[in-house]
Parts: structure tokens; C-alpha cells; sequence
């Protein structure tokens, strides 16, 4: 018997927070697929809303282009606001 | 590819699990680092599936609807268990269906604990005191582990099963406050379990297969003697508590070690259950076989309607 498609869960844990990724599952549908989120992640309150996707759906960056695509940020630390020193009478700007 | 990248990429890899810093799925990795934790993960879920086994048959005998509720509650967290971890082993490119397979046909291990009879209520309070206790000074340690996805379904379980084992215990605490006969029924239990449970920290260090290199890699991160020795020092004063005992005249607190001294476990008997020709094991697997055949329409059938409304 063939495996069933695997779906990406996304669980949002309360109003006002994003979805965050959960785990995974096998189930036939869509439909199956939430309900078995239900019971397989959120057995203590753990959640409100319950996303799924298709795994085959999900495009990621590939690990060995890390450098190259997060190198821009590392390198601007003129970004964050310690770069700049004010001084001590309005530092808490 | 060339032997000096490998060689390259083996050193980068080993730099990363001793900086602390987790393996992703799709990171590359040494195929012998990815052998051993399917075989280590896998077998971790597989023994959460067997291990709903010897507790389901208490569910229509358990003594109350509350140890009946608490009882279906943790049976359904060990499915959701080994779900997390058949999850966490297929991103390592092996499938599910592989997986239960292997399960079915007896080709993949288990816990060994889950080879041995459950013969009455108490030791489903036992079952839960220290057979879950064990695993969770293993699940604990493993939290730690370097593969993301493992040490991801670890925390999560963790989180869990504390709620098995206290309400193992309470099982416990209630047959310890009892009459004689429910005293000698948890004694018993005891007595039965004390060894094998001892057993599930697998062979000495010195007698562990894969243990030096899964140490190095990380995918271990506390020897198997040192987990044995931290769950005896932890599950005595427990022991002592209830007014029980184990059956182990050598169980005596070492104060120049600060731990506890206990007795040789019986190696024979081990490895035995190991090769298949424990209590149950056949047992075990016939039951798992019957329900996965006795589920097939249920699958045809979510195949059938998923194909309908395609």
C-alpha cells in the first residue's frame, strides 16, 4: 500500500500570533489532513487555527546557497541600532 | 565526488555538531551518520507503536472511568509519539511505508520492554512509574541531540509524558495506601519490571554496537550506563516512599560515589528478548499485523473518496 501525500502542519498557537510550523503528516486529503493535525498536534490546547500544505508544495532554499544569500545581511551591520553611539543623555532613543 | 571533498566536507560537518549547531534535513551529512539515526529514530517510533500494546488490553478492565480516561489519554499520546518520530525519520529520505513494513514483517526492533506481559492492573501503574521514567531520562538527553528534526519531536514529547509517568505512579501511590492484597499486587509488579526496565538502557558501554560513534555525532549524548545510573539514583527514593523494594539485594546508596550501587542485570535474558525469543514477542507482532490488515478498508477507502474529489 502506497504511502499517503505528506502535508506540512502549521499550528497558530492564539490570536495575534503567526502560524508556526509544526511537524508533518500523512492523510489521503486535504480534509483528512486537518483532522489529523487536530489530533495529532494539538492534543493539549496547543492551538486555534491549523494550516496544512502539501510538503510537494513547499519550494525551499537549498543549505549550500546559504552564504550567498544571507551574506548581504551579515555584512550591513549599519542596519541594526547599535551601530550608532548617541550620546548617553539621549541614548535611550 | 572526489575522496578530499568528502574528506573536506566530513571535517566541516563534524566542526558544526561540536559547536552545538543542529543538522537540518537537507544539510549534507555523512551516509553513515544518516544510517544510524534512521535505525535509531525508526526504532524509537516503532516502540511507541508496540508500546500502546500492552496497555490497551487494561483499557476495558481498568478499575474507574478517571484510570480509564487517563490511561486512553496516554495510549493516544504514544501513537502521536511514534508518529512525530516516523515524521522526524522521513526526512532522511526513508519512507513511512518502509518503515511499518519492516515493523510488520519483524525485520525492525523495538523496545525490548514491550516483549514482556502486562499480567494485571498494577502494572499499569508500574508500566507507566518506570517504564515511562525511563524513557524519559533517555527522551531527556536526546533533546539534545544533533539532528534538528529528532531533537524537535524529543522536546515535544518530553513535554508529554511527564503526564505518564505521574499518573503511573498515582496508580502506584493508590495500591501502596491499600489493602495487603494490593500491596503484594504492586510488589509483584515490581519485582517483574525492576529488571527489564533496568534492561532498557540497552548493553554496557564497553558492550554498545554503535554507541562511540553515535557519542562523537551527537545523536547520543549520555552513555547508556550513565542513563541507567541517573534513572536508579533518581527512582529509589521513589521506590522507598511507596514502602516497596526491589528485587536486588546488591541496590545500596555508595556515599563515596554519591550514587547508587545495584546488581549485574542478567545479559542473557537481554539479549534473548533482543533476538525475538522473549515473553511476547510474537505475540506483539501478530496483534500490530491483525490491526494494520483489519484497518486496509479504512485506507482504500480514504483513497477511493481522495481520488473522487480530485
Amino acid at each position: 500500500m502506497k504511502d499517503w501525500p505528506l502535508w506540512e502542519v502549521f499550528i497558530r498557537s492564539k490570536n495575534g500570533l503567526h502560524h508556526k510550523h509544526a511537524g508533518s503528516l500523512h492523510a489521503a486529503d486535504a480534509q483528512m489532513a486537518i483532522e489529523n493535525a487536530r489530533d495529532v498536534y494539538t492534543r493539549r490546547n496547543e492551538g486555534n487555527s491549523i494550516w496544512v500544505v502539501k510538503s510537494t508544495d513547499i519550494v525551499a532554499s537549498d543549505p549550500e546557497d546559504g552564504d550567498m544569500l544571507f551574506e548581504a545581511a551579515k555584512s550591513k551591520i549599519y542596519r541594526h541600532p547599535t551601530f550608532y553611539q548617541l550620546p548617553d543623555e539621549v541614548n535611550n532613543m | 565526488m572526489q575522496d578530499i571533498d568528502v574528506k573536506s566536507l566530513e571535517t566541516a560537518f563534524q566542526d558544526r555538531i561540536d559547536q552545538e549547531i543542529k543538522i537540518e534535513p537537507r544539510d549534507w551529512m555523512p551516509e553513515d551518520y544518516r544510517k544510524n539515526l534512521i535505525r535509531q529514530i525508526s526504532q524509537h517510533a516503532h516502540s511507541e507503536v508496540v508500546g500502546m500494546l500492552p496497555e490497551k488490553n487494561w483499557l476495558t478492565r481498568a478499575p474507574t472511568l478517571k484510570r480509564k480516561m487517563a490511561l486512553l489519554a496516554k495510549i493516544q499520546d504514544e501513537g502521536g509519539h511514534g508518529l512525530y518520530l516516523y515524521s522526524a525519520a522521513e526526512t532522511l529520505g526513508v519512507s513511512r511505508e518502509e518503515m511499518v513494513r519492516d515493523l510488520l514483517s519483524g525485520k525492525a526492533k523495538y523496545a525490548s520492554i514491550f516483549n514482556y506481559p502486562a499480567l494485571n492492573w498494577a502494572d499499569m501503574g508500574v508500566i507507566g512509574w518506570l517504564v515511562d521514567g525511563a524513557a524519559i531520562v533517555n527522551q531527556v538527553a536526546l533533546q539534545r541531540t544533533s539532528y534538528g528534526p529528532y531533537s524537535r519531536a524529543m522536546i515535544r514529547i518530553c513535554k508529554e509524558e511527564s503526564f505518564h509517568q505521574r499518573q503511573g505512579y498515582d496508580i502506584c501511590l493508590q495500591l501502596a495506601r491499600g489493602s495487603d492484597e494490593q500491596k503484594r499486587m504492586l510488589q509483584d509488579a515490581i519485582n517483574r519490571w525492576w529488571w527489564p526496565v533496568l534492561m532498557m538502557f540497552g548493553p554496557h558501554d564497553s558492550a554498545s554496537a554503535h554507541s562511540a560513534q553515535s557519542m562523537k555525532w551527537k545523536i547520543k549524548r549520555v552513555s547508556n550506563d550513565g542513563l541507567r545510573q541517573k534513572f536508579v539514583d533518581q527512582t529509589v527514593p521513589q521506590l522507598e516512599f511507596l514502602k516497596m523494594t526491589a528485587p536486588d539485594p546488591q541496590l545500596k546508596w555508595n556515599e563515596e560515589r554519591g550514587h547508587y550501587d545495584f546488581g549485574e542485570i542478567d545479559w542473557d535474558e537481554f539479549w534473548n528478548v533482543v533476538k525475538g525469543v522473549g515473553p511476547c514477542n510474537k505475540r506483539r507482532l501478530a496483534v500490530r499485523n491483525k490491526a494494520h490488515d483489519d484497518g486496509a478498508w479504512v485506507r482504500e477507502a480514504a483513497n477511493a473518496y481522495a481520488q473522487k474529489n480530485n
